[in-house]
């Protein structure tokens, strides 16, 4: 093979900048899974409900995708809120969350899906937006905005989430919820408020990261199912419940992704991820910047 | 029951059970039976390991995909090397077995050692690293896919889809059996315990390790046995149809809407499920019949999580009171106050 070094930077920063996006998926994932202790496999469908809520209104209003998941927070958060609720009274008052609430988020999955399959069909879907399309170029090294934009964005969101969590009473309650939930219950803060919350805050992250995934690729219902794999491996590969482990991990396996998929073909680059994955619960699972 | 008259008893059914089919006369109820026993087996292999020890399989797709493409790479050996198509199908199935076996005791030994969350994402990372794998391996189809071809006909028994039939019907009477088996041997008690409280499981000496490996292995090897014989059914086996979620979601739910504690639920819920699937595919759409799964997945673990099984135990006492009872004096300690209902379970678990 010819050593290509201009394909190699290339190849380098192109895989952070998707890595910083693949953080922003990852960031609710490491709210639930690493801090909640929830096994939320149903997170990337949430994610691609935001996509398609940003798809409905910039195609019908023009509005930009990223404005109008800000705007979407809210919501997201109340339906976290609310899909806690569920799970909180039907699954861990009960004890039950390790099969049934594992099922319960798999069942959401499909529901979610397979209705958004029913409204528009299997069609790829995209957007439009004045970052869409124009490229920087230093020298050899090209950075597409519309990878750029959602990357700067999104470090922009991990940072926020960081700050919510280190510096704010309900983040360090957040914290304190996944160490001792009995010690919380005697500073008399009610876990299960706490715990609501922090879901909300996670399902919140989807709406971001559906506006990204969408103005990065085209967009159709079942894409999500790609990223559920990816997502945990970052998320372990980091470190549960720990943010600069997920964006420092989500990099890496950009990085490494984009040299497989530069150096070897595009179809080897799934399993790269995976592979991280099994490796990472096989040697070290507290991750990076395990606790 | 014994276990020797149970399975001369289920023979006589599937017996009956192919006797009623072949009286059809119709090739349409082999094709659409056939898809309901391979899920029967799914949904009892799934069962053993998701039901019975509590850990969650999201990879039936990989381990049943192993099974089918075993079958495909020696379809292809004997191809290209102009041998006669001599492999009968159950020796194709217990490669097949052996080859997803030895896969699950494999992942099982990297990830069991953790909590129960990592090993079902360790199955689903599993299943699309064997995706990749078979994509970018050519002789077994890439991405493209491999052709069978099904031979025509079956000796004595006219098409060859009576004889898939016949063959998956064995196998799910196989499969209920060595369910049942474990269910009541000190197997399934040892796995009960891995189910109820590990930690408590292993601070007396049960070796949780040892039965969550031999679980993995068996609910493997049932999976790519289910699988051996499906590209002779299906005539095109193509990698993203065979790894797809989809098996995984209807064998978690067909044991979860029957009932995980015992053989009986997975049966029911398979046998009720991809009724109802193959009714919704025929006459509504295929897209439809994956949001049914969600829809009652979501439905049965929310309202009746017991299954089918545990609302008939509930609603007719008579057939559980034995079962309850005994579960209850094996619990309660001598001259304890009586068992506690589950309405007074404790509020808040750590």
């Amino acid at each position: 093979m010819i050593f290509s070094f201009d394909l190699l930077i290339n190849a380098i920063i192109s895989g952070i900048l998707i890595g910083g996006f693949y953080a922003a998926m990852a960031s609710g994932v490491s709210l639930s899974f690493g801090i909640l202790d929830i096994v939320n496999i149903a997170h990337p469908a949430f994610i691609i409900l935001g996509s398609y809520i940003a798809y409905i209104v910039n195609t019908d209003l023009g509005v930009d995708p990223i404005l109008t998941s800000i705007v979407m927070i809210p919501a997201f958060y109340a339906l976290g809120a609310g899909i806690y609720q569920i799970y909180y009274v039907s699954f861990e008052k009960r004890g039950q969350e390790s099969l049934r609430g594992l099922a319960f988020f798999f069942g959401l999955l499909f529901i979610t899906e397979v209705t958004l399959v029913l409204y528009f069909g299997v069609d790829y879907r995209d957007v439009d937006a004045a970052y869409i399309g124009p490229t920087l170029h230093f020298g050899y090294v090209e950075i597409p905005l519309r990878i750029l934009v959602p990357f700067l964005v999104s470090l922009l969101m991990i940072a926020c989430l960081q700050l919510l969590l280190t510096r704010t009473f309900i983040g360090r309650a957040v914290m304190a919820v996944a160490q001792d939930q009995l010690a919380l219950r005697l500073m008399a803060v009610d876990p299960v408020r706490i715990k609501r919350i922090a879901f909300g805050v996670s399902i919140a992250t989807a709406s971001l990261a559906g506006a990204f995934l969408i103005i990065i690729q085209p967009v159709e219902p079942s894409v999500g199912r790609d990223y559920i794999g990816r997502i945990f491996a970052i998320c372990v590969l980091g470190g549960m419940g720990s943010l600069p482990g997920t964006v420092i991990a989500a990099m890496l396996i950009g990085v490494v992704e984009s040299l497989t998929s530069t150096f070897y073909g595009p179809s080897w680059a799934p399993a790269v991820s995976f592979g991280f994955l099994l490796l990472t619960l096989a040697v070290r699972p507290a991750g990076l910047l395990g606790r | 029951m014994r276990t020797v008259p149970f399975l001369l008893i289920s023979l006589v059914v599937g017996g009956a059970v192919f006797a009623a089919a072949m009286a059809a006369g119709n090739d349409y109820v082999f094709f659409a039976g056939y898809v309901v026993l391979q899920y029967v087996v799914l949904s009892t292999a799934w069962n053993i390991l998701g039901g019975y020890c509590g850990y969650v399989n999201f990879g039936t797709g990989a381990f049943f995909a192993l099974g089918a493409y075993s079958t495909v790479a020696i379809y292809k050996l004997i191809d290209t090397n102009e041998l006669p198509h001599l492999v009968p199908i159950p020796l194709l199935m217990l490669v097949g077995g052996v080859v997803s076996g030895a896969i699950g005791f494999g992942m099982g030994y990297l990830t069991l050692r953790l909590r129960g969350a990592f090993f079902s994402i360790a199955t689903l990372a599993l299943a699309v690293v064997l995706e990749t794998l078979v994509v970018n391996w050519d002789y077994v189809g890439g991405s493209r896919g491999a052709y069978i071809l099904r031979p025509e006909n079956a000796p004595l028994i006219g098409s060859y889809i009576r004889y898939l039939f016949l063959i998956m019907l064995l196998l799910a009477v196989g499969a209920l059996t060595i369910a049942r088996l474990i269910e009541r041997s000190r197997l399934g008690y040892g796995f009960a315990t891995i189910r109820d409280d590990e930690l408590a499981a292993e601070a007396s000496g049960v070796p949780t390790l040892r039965l969550k490996l031999i679980a993995t292995t068996i609910s493997g090897a049932l999976m790519g046995m289910a699988g051996a014989p499906f590209p002779y059914y299906i005539g095109y086996l193509q990698p993203d149809s065979t790894f797809a979620l989809d098996y995984a979601v209807n064998s978690i739910a067909m044991p979860l809407i029957g009932g995980t504690s015992s053989w009986v639920g997975p049966l029911i819920g398979a046998v009720l499920l991809d009724s109802l699937q193959q009714i919704i595919t025929v006459t509504i759409s295929s897209a439809v019949n994956l949001l049914l799964v969600g829809v009652l997945l979501v439905a049965f673990v929310i309202v009746a999580p017991n299954g089918i099984v545990g609302l008939i135990r509930k609603y007719l006492p008579h057939k559980g009171d034995d079962f309850v009872g005994r579960r209850r004096v094996g619990l309660a300690a001598p001259g304890a106050a009586p068992a506690a209902g589950p309405s007074s379970a404790p509020e808040s678990p750590s």
